[in-house]
This record gives structure tokens, sequence and C-alpha cells, in this order.
């Protein structure tokens, strides 16, 4: 563990600027956007220039924008998110109650995408060439080129419309007085459609890496050594050729944390799920500058964090890495 | 088309679809106690009270907790039947309007409902702080009450009482004093958690997922509510209601959550029906926003022109799938008091068009187009997008090339109101039961830049400006319709905006929900008598 610290340590100080430069991106980007949190909240209500006024009033968006900006790092720099416009209430707390969901479904499909893919990639690689390798291929590409809100879309008509075995959308049921082990089922049926449409499109990139670095590791010398021992092939795919394969998929399971945090997005939309993608979204429509600066805030953390999670990983399943960078 | 009964105009050429749900809307059934019904909703309102925000959002789940002092009905006496009044009356001077209010009303917590919550709802609420009371009420100066069950409502300038009578179903909903009057009203926390009289409770919201709202046994309607909860189930993207519905797991979508496209397809499922009624009151105007800054659209021939080359039918009938009604004027076909098809009216005419444009000397380049505008068409809904596709194909037809800029809401919203950044664009304003309420304001001149759905286009007419003033002060019921007769003709003649057709929104239910759609505002009524059969 000892070796790790270090990297800890250098990563930390540098998360802190990454995290400064998202900040201020995202405020400068949602300022050039036309339309404020009032623009966009007179759409439903209508209203004459006295209670627009006093509305921006309210919400403290007749200060300047570089006030506003000040205000929020100040206010940021005691941990304290601020107000959300639209709900009326602390965005940590906004945040906090749709963290969990997403973070759900994020692991949910991370774990199907990359068990599944890694799993059909060993079993496509060990034999390159074959049919099942090009079945394999093929289909997980057509997955991975389908557009998330349709496949969430062609999985409701099938599943929830037609079969009826599965809820079309939501978390858990509605107001029900499930508690327990019945609302953790409850729950588990309902994040079947969602997580496997978020799950499937990615699961095609993991399919293939593995199948490619199996391909390249078959050429390796220790594979050739280990077939000279005897080995059977069996051991051979498992022990030798998918475990340096395994690799460059743990790199790639951090960077795709950030890009199921964008296609959560999509397909939280599609089925119902009151999770942080959702919350994006509206956060967008109604110009909730701070609430959005917020979600994307603790989505940078998330995603730093796993990618430092993936780097410690990598140091103990390769001790090459971890040598490399603490003597760095 | 005046001998069509007006209520039925918009759902009339909807007929041919809902016929397939013929029998069950005649039910003749006893309702039936009990059940939860589960909806649709597509929004979550950041504000729940309906008092500080009239908006069709947020009624369409407060109204059953807060109620109005009157709700809108296809038979009562001038469009109105009693909620927590019994009846109004206006004095002859416009200076004061007296209501007698329902005895034994209860709030949800138990206080007794008196002419003091009422009086606290119309000055404190209403006159300062809602969206449209600001306007309607602005001259309320006192509400006296008499005693517990009378409010006399006192106006600084004469008021008519018409226009009071016809805001009453969206602007006078009645919140408890007692729980208002301590903090500022803006940050009470009955504002997410409303109590009011109505038939249901306020149970509870979980972001993102749903709404419920439970029975109040103590309602002061014989036998009712029906229903032992409703539950809102909030679904964000327009495709899941019309899935939900067949999956059975939701029984009714209300404002058209169902896409007008999906309606031929589920109308064929067993068990669901299509219901074009109950939304007369909250009708909604296509109408084409001018920028009169512009010096050829400052030219009446060239917006008579652009008129001219809109087949209205044609939008029925392709944007709106049949499920709207063409417009001749500033106020829909459907409503039963100011109306008039007594207007200058612009048949589609395309050769007519290009003759009026090369009239107003903006003749034809060589490759066929005279000018150039910009197009914005508001994104709100599917049919304002899809009319502004059909309007750039239209204006291209009389030589104008019109480039469409697409913009979401808030977006929309500043370019259109506050920075005028546009030459035509398409709306959709609401017509709310009164001219006075949001209509003249789309023509009349001084609105302050800024304000949404109002004259921004820099129109400018100081008869029609005149006209719209005498209006507003005259008491006589009859002289004040004849005004606004009259205000239609002349919007018609001088085309400060175009109003191409009326259009409101579609239920879809299962055939079990009863006595749906049975008042003119019904998605926004009470609920009290709905019920689920079977």
């Amino acid at each position: 563990m000892t070796r790790a610290l270090p990297l800890i340590r250098r990563r930390l100080v540098g998360s802190i600027f990454v995290l400064l430069i998202v900040v201020i991106g995202t405020f400068l980007l949602l300022e050039a956007a036309p339309g404020d949190a009032v623009d966009a909240y007179i759409v439903s209500t209508g209203g004459d220039a006295g209670m627009i006024e006093l509305l921006r009033h309210q919400w403290g968006l007749d200060q300047s924008e570089l006030t506003r900006l000040a205000n929020y790092l100040w206010a940021l720099l005691h941990l304290d998110l601020g107000q959300s416009v639209t709900f009326s209430r602390p965005i940590r707390d906004v945040i906090l109650e749709r963290l969990p969901t997403t973070l759900l479904l994020m692991v949910s499909a991370t774990a199907l995408s990359f068990g599944l893919g890694s799993a059909l990639g060993i079993y496509a690689g060990a034999r390159p060439g074959s049919f099942r390798d090009r079945f394999l291929s093929v289909g997980s590409l057509a997955l991975y080129a389908v557009p998330g809100f349709w496949l969430g879309l062609v999985l409701i008509v099938i599943f929830a419309v037609d079969l009826r075995w599965l809820p079309i959308g939501g978390i858990e049921s509605l107001a029900s007085d499930k508690t327990g082990l019945a609302r953790a089922a409850d729950i588990a049926v309902h994040l079947v459609l969602p997580v496997s449409a978020l799950g499937f499109i990615y699961l095609a990139l993991y399919l293939r890496m593995m199948r490619a670095g199996m391909a390249e590791a078959w050429r390796q010398d220790f594979v050739l050594a280990a077939r000279a021992r005897g080995l059977s092939r069996r051991r051979i795919v498992l022990a030798h050729v998918a475990r340096n394969a395994l690799l460059p998929l743990v790199t790639m399971l951090g960077l795709q944390s950030a890009q199921m945090l964008g296609g959560s997005v999509v397909i939280e939309s599609v089925f119902a799920v009151p999770g942080l993608g959702r919350l994006a979204q509206e956060a967008v429509a109604s110009r909730d500058t701070p609430l959005l600066l917020g979600i994307i805030l603790t989505s940078a953390v998330l995603v730093i964090a796993i990618n430092l999670a993936v780097d410690i990983a990598y140091a103990f399943l390769d001790p090459r890495v971890g040598a490399s960078e603490a003597g760095a | 088309m005046s001998d069509i009964s007006r209520r039925t105009l918009l759902s009339g050429s909807a007929l041919l679809l809902a016929s397939t749900a013929m029998p069950t809307l005649g039910w003749a059934q006893t309702p039936k106690k009990g059940g939860r019904l589960v909806l649709a909703a597509d929004s979550e309102p950041r504000n729940l009270n309906p008092a500080i925000v009239a908006s069709n959002g947020v009624f369409f789940i407060s109204s059953k907790i807060v109620e109005t002092l009157a709700e809108a009905s296809f038979d009562g006496k001038d469009g109105l039947e009693p909620r927590l009044a019994l009846s109004w009356e206006g004095a002859a001077d416009g200076l004061s309007v007296t209501f007698k209010l329902r005895d034994g009303v209860k709030w949800h917590d138990g206080k007794p409902f008196t002419s003091a919550d009422v009086a606290f709802s119309a000055l404190q609420i209403w006159k300062p702080l809602q969206n449209l009371g600001r306007t309607v009420f602005k001259d309320l100066s006192a509400v006296d009450t008499p005693d517990d069950l009378t409010a006399v409502f006192k106006f600084a300038k004469p008021t008519p009482f018409q226009l009071i009578r016809n805001a009453l179903p969206a602007l006078s909903s009645v919140v408890p004093k007692h729980i208002y009057e301590v903090g500022k009203i803006e940050e009470n926390p009955a504002n997410n958690a409303p109590i009011g009289t109505g038939p249901f409770k306020f149970g509870e919201y979980k972001a993102g997922q749903y709404y419920k709202l439970t029975r109040n046994a103590d309602y002061w309607g014989k036998d009712e509510p029906y229903l032992d909860e409703i539950i809102y189930q909030v679904l964000p993207d327009r495709t899941s209601a019309a899935a939900a519905l067949e999956a059975e797991e939701i029984q009714l979508a209300a404002f058209s959550a169902v896409p007008l496209a999906d309606l031929d397809r589920i109308s064929k499922v067993p068990g669901l029906k299509v219901i074009s009624k109950g939304y007369e009151g909250l009708t909604y105007q296509l109408v084409v926003e001018i920028n009169h800054r512009r010096k050829e659209l400052a030219d009446v021939k060239v917006r008579q022109a652009i008129a001219h080359a809109i087949d209205k039918d044609f939008v029925v009938k392709t944007v709106f799938l049949g499920y709207a009604a063409t417009a001749t004027g500033p106020v829909p076909k459907n409503d039963p008091q100011f109306y008039t098809a007594d207007v200058p009216t612009y048949a589609f005419d395309v050769a007519k068009g290009n003759a009026l444009l090369d009239e107003a000397g903006y003749a034809k380049a060589d490759d066929g187009k005279r000018f150039a505008l910009k197009l914005l068409p508001a994104p709100y809904f599917n049919e304002t997008k899809q009319f502004g596709d059909y309007l750039r194909q239209a204006l291209a037809a009389i030589g104008i090339d019109a480039e469409i800029v697409n913009n979401d809401s808030p977006a929309h919203i500043k370019a259109v109101y506050t920075d005028h950044a546009f030459d035509l664009a398409v709306g959709p304003p609401v017509f709310r039961g009164d001219p006075a309420i949001s209509t003249t304001i789309l023509v009349q001149s001084g609105v302050p830049d800024g304000v949404p759905f109002s004259n921004q286009g820099g129109y400018k007419n100081a008869a029609l400006d005149a006209l719209i003033a005498k209006a507003s002060e005259t008491l006589d019921t009859t002289a004040r319709t004849d005004l606004y007769k009259q205000f239609q003709k002349e919007v018609a003649a001088d085309l400060p905006l175009i109003n191409v057709a009326e259009w409101s929104f579609i239920s879809v239910a299962r055939e079990t929900v009863g006595n749906i759609a049975n008042n003119p505002r019904w998605a926004v009524s009470n609920w009290a008598d709905t019920y689920l059969a079977g």
C-alpha cells in the first residue's frame, strides 16, 4: 500500500486544479447560453415586468456574472454548493438524493458490460477467427452502433409493454410500503431494463478490447513457454493469455466511467429513473446554473476517484507500473 | 361555422377517432368508491401554490388540493359553477364584488375556512404575487369581511364584473391565512406541500418519481371524493406515457402526454379511450408573431401576403392531425362569450400573396426571392416546431426566404421577448376566457421589454390601444363584449400578428376511469367526482 501513497497525494493536488477548471469552464459555458433561470421559469407562467424583476432579484440573477462566480467559489471553499433555483432547496440535498440511484445504475451497468464483455471476449479470443469469434464481434458492434435511447425504447416495448415481465420505468414501485429485502428486490426488478440498455452499449468495447488483447498475447513468448511446458489449453487461456489481456481493460474501466455518466442522462430520461443524469438535463433546461455546477462537480469528483482507484488497482495487478510511478 | 356548437368544435374534427370510445363516454353508471388513480406527469413544478403560480402545470396537481371560488362549467350560468363561493354579485358602479361563501368547509388541518382566508389570499397573494392576478386584480384595494361567509372585494377603479367572473376559475385559488400569515409567503413550506380545502390532501412528493394525493375524508362535497388516492408518476420522456398506458401501469395521460402521432395507434388498443373534450377552457392559439421593426413587415400588405400564404386547413390536418380548429382572429372560435366570425379573413391564395408583395414594392429577384427573414418557432410544443417548418415552405411560395432558428425554451424567450432578435416567431399564447387576461397584451403597445407572451414586436396602433383601454373600463357586459368584437375585427384587419389555428389537449385513459372531461377545465379541476369502475 505504501507505494501507492505518493501517487494518491500527487493526484489529489492535481485534482484541485482539474475541479477548478471544471467549475469555471462550466460556469462560463452556461453564462454563454442565452436565457437565464427566470426566462426558463416564465415559459410556463408568463408574468409582467414587475414580477420578472422581482424573481431576478430573489434568485440573485440581477448581480453581475463575476460577482456570482466569485460568490459561488467562495461558498464552495466552505464546501457549500448553494441553493437550487428550481428546487428552492440546498443543492447538496438535491444531489445526495439522486446520487445513490445513479451510482447503482452505473455500477450495475459497468459490472454487466465489463463482466459479460470480458467473459465473451475471452470466449471469442480463445479461438481467434472461429465462427463464434466473428459472430460475437459483429453482434457486439451492432449493439455499440445502436443509440442508447432507441435500445431503451425497444426493450420497453418488448419486455414491459408486450410481455409485461418488467416495469416500464422508475426505480421502484410507486408509493409502496416495501422495506428491506422486498424493497431491494423491487429495485432490482426495476433496474433490469435500464442497466441492460446502458450496459449493452459498452459491452462491445470490453469484448473487442479483450479479444484484441488476447490475440496479441497469443503471440507472446510466455504463451509459447506455457505450451512447451505442456499446460492445458484452458489453463493457458485463463491464467496466461486472458490475465495479460485484462490490464488495458482496467484502464478502460476508468475512462469509461465518465462516458457512463453521460449515457445515464439519456437512459435515466427514457426509463424515468430519478438520477443525476436526468437532474443534469433538467438543470440545463431550467438554466439552474448552481445546480448544474454542483452536479458536474460531483461527477468530476466521481470520475477522478474512479480513475485513482483504477491506477491503484493497476499498481497491484502489474507490479511494474507501481514501481515506475513511485519512482517518478 | 357558427351553427356548430362552439363547445364541440375542437373535438368535432377528432370525432372519427374518438368514436371508438363513444360507448364508454356516455356510460351512465353510479360512481364506485375507492381505488388509486395513477397518471402521467411530465413536469415537476418548483412551486405548487396555485395562488402564486396560476399555470396549468401547477393546477394539474394542486387543483385537487387547493380550490378556487368558482370553477368553469359546461352548463352553469356564465359558464361557472360554485366551489368555495356559492354566489357572486358585482355592483353597478364596478367598484365592488360580493362573494357569499360556502358554509362548513374545513382546511386540511381541521381549521374552518372563512372570509378572512379569501381576503388574505386576494390581497396578499393574488394581487401582489400571482402571475395573472397582478394584472386582473391590480385595482383591488380592500376586501371587507362583514361576516365569516361574506367577502366584499373593493376596487379603486371601476373594474368590469365580467372580467372578474371570467378570471375566477384560474385566478382565485384560496390558501389558508393561518398558514401563510407567518414569514415570507414565497418561502412558506406549504408552497411545496399545499394545504387546501379540496377533495384530496397532499400526501407525498418523491422528486423525479411521483406525487401522492390522498382522500380528504372531511370534504364538503357529499360522498366525494370517490378515489382514495391519486398518484402522478413523473414520466419525462414523451414516448413513455403511451407505453405506460399500454402496459397498464398508468390509467390516464392528460395534457397530450401521448403525442398526436401515437393517438391513432393507441385508440385501437382495447381498454383505452382517446378523449378530446375537457380542455375547452384551456385553448392555445397558434400565432405568427411579427417584428414590426423590420421595414418589410411594418407594411400591412406584406403581413396580408403572409396570411394568404398560409393554408390553415392544411396546418390543422397535417400538423395537428385534425385535433385543432382554424383561427380567424385573436379570440378562439370555442369561446362562448366573445368570439365573432365577422372579421376580415385571408383565404389560402398564393397568387394573391405574390400580387400583394409586388404591390408593396418587393419584386422577386432573379432567384425568385424577394427578401430574407429570420423565423423562430417556439420549442414548447412539437406542433409549434412543425408549423415553423411548414411556414418556411409557405413563405418560399411567395418569395420570402425564411431561415429557421431553433432554440430551447429559455433561449427562445430571451431572443423573442427581450432581445427582439427575430423577424417572425411562432408562439402559442393561451386564451384564458377573457381577452383582458392575456390576449390584448399581445398587440397593445407600451409593454416593457422582457415580458413574455406580449407585444414585443414593436407594433403600435393608437386606435387599437384606445379600443383596448376603453374595453378595460367598460362595465356593461354587452357593451364590453361588443368592444372586444370590434377588437377582433381590427386585429384581423391590421394583422399585428397572424392567428393560424386553435388547439387544446387530448387525454388518453383506461375505460375504467369515469367522469372524465365533464367540465371545460377538467384536467385542472378538482376531480372530486372522478372514479375508477371495475
